[in-house]
């Protein structure tokens, strides 16, 4: 077994390419910023957007053209809800022509959605799906962001990680994780749920799928936010140097992962139901390593994806269960609501709030005209609180709503959420581990709110809870 | 009238009468066979009405679209005979046509 072999293999960045032949995959990023920086300084570099917070005006105060629903402060002002409502109502493919992302179309009622997700012959998922792009430098390759064939030979791959058949092994690994985790909250009294409860069972989780060591969870958690969060992408807060900062970490720690893995494969020994493991047994990912934009970018996905959904909807159960007491009251007088309950918490939470599409070639939606090459959102968000497709009030919180499955947050077609399932199965262990130990979770003050287009979360959350007598 | 059969998979038979021109998802929905979810409500785009042919009535289900056929590549349960059953429609040809479920819907 030759250690080193690997490390000896190929290339990050185009413009590096020959020269890193013989460099580290951490290295060669580190070698990528620097080249990043230097065309910054020599003006050669795309600009940044920079944002910063101001209080937005009422939507019913603006004319449509100038309505911009990719301002990353509108979920935190609370204005998402009148904006979109508006788009609905009045223009419900619209466009803007001059955002600091572009111009793009956002669609906004379910059905248009749900035509625009299950057409990618017609939208492309190329070259990514936030609504700008990612930082220069760091165009990671990922089946989230491919169009079929490619797409689904690189998602047939992994998705054995998340099978409903491997999670039916978890589940009661899951379930001790979870108990351990609430068996330690401080009763009766403040503490922040999204540190204490969310990011660390998601992290935990995280840990476990990639066989990561457990005391070094907080790096994915940490990674996920940064990589999530780049301003020209989504308006969030990373910078250029962090997102490379962080690339280069995942990058060393990531393919020594691997490269101990193939070892101990390589050695004989069995290999396990993680992530790389199956990577690893699998003809068309096993040399994966070798392709440095496409390891990193099906990492990446992997810990985004499971890490801000299922965190914020952890979240944003407890905050919507406050916000509807009357919900709470039915919950806990029939805990058999839970897996609808589920379901009805990520629609109502819609932890991303969208996906953002390419037009293939000119394309008639709901009345407008869609160009070949223009960009096209999808919201989820609001499609899931449309009128049209909720008919007992999308915007209440109803744990027993008839059709709460039908919502939009996994997507629908090819790329339909690859991790649904596991989603569903730790809100629900957790939900069923809460009512076994809390009569009550009393949200304390208004949570903290992510600034993003992208990402629906919360960056703190003070509760308390009641022990059950 | 006709009849479908569908097994569970541990093996519980629902024996339903089928109406000309529905779904099959259609179908299993309407008569409380558990373990179809058909959460897009037969759009083909969440491959969790998944059903197993029996194989000698594979044909009779008609044919298979790639926009099935790319769903249903998504399923790890796939089998040679699968099918998304809202993609099948009943006809007078699917009378006594026995179905299984998989154990788990993706």
């Amino acid at each position: 077994m030759n250690l080193l072999r690997p490390l000896l293999e190929p290339v990050i960045q185009p413009a590096l390419d020959k020269a890193s032949a013989v460099v580290p995959m951490h290295w060669q990023i580190r070698g990528a910023h620097a080249f990043q920086g230097l065309k910054q300084r020599a003006g050669r570099a795309r600009p940044i957007p920079v944002f910063r917070e101001s209080p937005l005006p009422q939507v019913s105060t603006l004319a449509l053209r100038d309505i911009d629903v990719s301002n990353p402060f509108l979920y935190r002002q609370g204005l998402w809800h009148s904006y979109f409502k508006r788009l609905r109502d009045e223009c419900p493919v619209h466009y803007q022509s001059r955002s600091p992302f572009g111009p793009f179309w956002s669609v906004t009622r379910y059905e248009d959605i749900m035509y625009v997700d299950t057409h990618h012959d017609l939208f492309s998922a190329e070259p990514i799906i936030s609504i700008g792009p990612q930082p220069e430098g760091l165009e990671l390759e990922t089946f989230i962001a491919m169009d079929p064939p490619k797409h689904d030979v690189q998602r047939q791959a992994v998705q054995g990680v998340v099978a409903p058949k491997n999670l039916a092994q978890m589940e009661s690994l899951i379930r001790s994780r979870t108990a351990d985790v609430l068996n330690r909250l401080p009763v009766n009294e403040p503490f922040d749920w999204v540190q204490r409860v969310s990011i660390d069972l998601t992290s935990r989780m995280l840990a476990t799928l990639l066989d990561f060591p457990l005391d070094q969870r907080h790096k994915l958690a940490y990674w996920s936010d940064v990589a999530a969060s780049p301003p020209e992408a989504t308006g969030g807060l990373s910078n250029t140097d962090e997102a490379f900062d962080v690339a280069a970490d995942m990058a060393r720690t990531l393919s020594l992962l691997w490269r101990e893995k193939e070892a101990r494969l390589d050695a004989g020994e069995a290999p396990g139901f993680d992530l790389i493991s199956l990577l690893l047994t699998n003809d068309h990912t096993r040399t994966m390593i070798n392709r440095p934009m496409e390891f990193m970018g099906n990492m990446v996905l992997l810990i985004v994806g499971g890490n801000d959904t299922t965190r914020n909807s952890m979240t944003g159960g407890v905050l919507a269960l406050n916000q509807f007491p009357g919900e709470f009251d039915k919950l806990r007088q029939n805990p058999a609501l839970i897996p609808n309950m589920v379901s009805e918490i990520i629609r109502w939470q819609t932890p991303l709030a969208y996906m953002r599409r390419v037009a293939k070639r000119d394309v008639t939606l709901n009345g407008a005209t869609i160009r070949k090459g223009d960009k096209v959102v999808m919201w989820y968000a609001s499609g899931n609180r449309d009128e049209r497709a909720f008919d007992e009030d999308p915007d209440r919180f109803i744990i027993d709503r008839k059709n709460a499955r039908k919502h939009l947050s996994f997507g629908f077609g090819v790329h339909r959420c690859m991790g649904n399932r596991l989603a569903e199965m730790q809100l629900r262990i957790l939900w069923e581990e809460i009512l076994k130990r809390f009569a009550h979770i009393e949200v304390l003050e208004e949570p903290g709110y992510v600034q993003s287009n992208f990402v629906r979360g919360y960056t703190r959350m003070q509760v308390k809870v009641t022990a059950k007598t | 009238m006709g009849q479908i059969t569908f097994i569970e998979h541990n093996g519980t038979e629902h024996v339903v009468t089928i109406e000309v021109g529905q779904s099959l998802m259609q179908v299993a929905v309407d008569n409380d066979v558990p373990g179809i979810d058909a959460d897009c409500g037969g759009a083909c785009a969440c491959g969790t009405c998944h059903v197993i042919v029996d194989q000698h009535w594979m044909q009779a289900t008609g044919g298979i679209q790639a926009d099935e056929q790319g769903m249903l590549g998504l399923t790890p349960e796939k089998t040679e005979t699968s099918r998304l059953s809202c993609q099948v429609t009943v006809t007078e040809q699917l009378d006594g046509m026995v179905v299984r479920l998989p154990e788990f819907q993706m």
